[in-house]
């Protein structure tokens, strides 16, 4: 898996302008379309898709919905099926009950997640496949070190 | 796991970054959930948490829940310690809903304290680090619903092919189950 650097919970930003905004008090039943980033901080019921740009679903967010993104950050509630073609970030707090198919993914400690995670690695073109002919790597990316706050933070070490 | 890329493994400890990086980069499907997190929601709150195991809709929600998998699903099971917070009736039917929602040759590990008298034990998040390392993330301690040994191991797990124990740091056997 590529490395992602870690983003702490906090760190979740207002949209930039240009970003659709589904702000707390709003609800939506229904298919959402669309070709520009989305925060929803509210309730969604039904698909989303936007396969070109990301998904934000901010700490109040409560989306029921199968979702197909670019990329998609949870820091609320998702119950349904995540297809992204980039990445997928569960954050702090969040809490996620789903299926996930994703070349990426990132999982904070404190989230909550229930479902099958699926990684589908994108093509190699021929140039980098030479060079990067090595045998599959044997140990957790550098990833999984850099989200995992709690590995670093003096757990237990149990060899086996 | 190295020679066979796309099992599909169940890991009940939760989920982390680290366990869902190990086993996909090995070509792998991982299924998280969190069981203790599961007991807790649907046997904490009001009453005694293993009195409340004995009830029957609670019980069907658990399972319905947490345990809702088709047969023959996984090619491996880690259900780290979570089996010893489950009172004797309980245990035994989630060990058959392990048993059928594992294809036969599929392997299951569970851990067990071997510490006869304690009356809480440790609880941690367990995270695969690498091949060697398994990281131990403290959970607060509990009470176990009770003591296993050996004998009563191989009696839980009797519907298994192989029962294999390993007594390993931190007063903690190891068990592998072959289905």
């Amino acid at each position: 898996m590529a490395s992602v650097p870690s983003r702490p919970a906090e760190t979740f930003e207002a949209p930039r302008s240009g970003n659709a905004v589904l702000g707390k008090s709003a609800v939506v039943k229904g298919q959402i379309l669309s070709r520009e980033d989305v925060t929803i901080d509210g309730e969604v019921e039904g698909t989303i898709e936007m396969q070109e740009h990301r998904l934000t679903i901010g700490p109040n967010g409560k989306v029921r919905a199968s979702v197909k993104a670019r990329e998609v950050i949870v820091l609320g509630t998702l119950h349904g099926n995540v297809e992204t073609g980039d990445r997928l970030d569960i954050r702090k707090e969040a809490k996620m009950v789903g299926d996930i198919r994703t070349a990426r993914i990132v999982i904070e400690d404190g989230a909550y997640f229930k479902g099958n995670v699926d990684i589908v690695r994108a093509e190699v073109p021929k140039s980098a496949s030479h060079a990067a002919s090595s045998p599959r790597p044997p140990a957790a990316s550098p990833a999984a070190a850099a989200t995992s706050p709690a590995m670093a933070a003096g757990v237990g070490e149990h060899k086996r | 796991m190295v020679d066979r890329p796309g099992l599909t493994l169940l890991d009940l400890a939760g989920a982390s970054q680290s366990t869902v990086s190990f086993v996909t980069n090995y070509g792998h499907r991982i299924y998280s959930d969190d069981l203790l997190f599961q007991m807790d929601r649907c046997f904490g709150g009001e009453g005694d948490f293993y009195e409340n195991q004995s009830d029957p809709e609670k019980v069907e929600q658990f399972l319905a829940t947490a345990l809702d998998y088709p047969a023959q699903h996984f090619d491996g099971a880690l259900v780290w310690d979570a089996l010893e917070f489950l009172s004797p009736p309980l245990l035994e039917t989630v060990v058959r809903r392990l048993h059928n929602m594992l294809r036969p040759g599929a392997y299951l590990l569970a851990l067990f304290h071997s510490e006869e008298r304690a009356e809480t034990i440790p609880t941690y998040s367990y995270r695969i680090a690498d091949r060697k390392t398994i990281t131990l993330a403290p959970k607060g301690r509990r009470r176990p619903a009770q003591y296993f040994n050996n004998r009563s191991l191989e009696k839980l797990f009797q519907d298994f092919e192989s029962v294999k124990f390993f007594l390993t740091r931190d007063h903690l056997r190891e068990v592998i189950v072959r289905r």
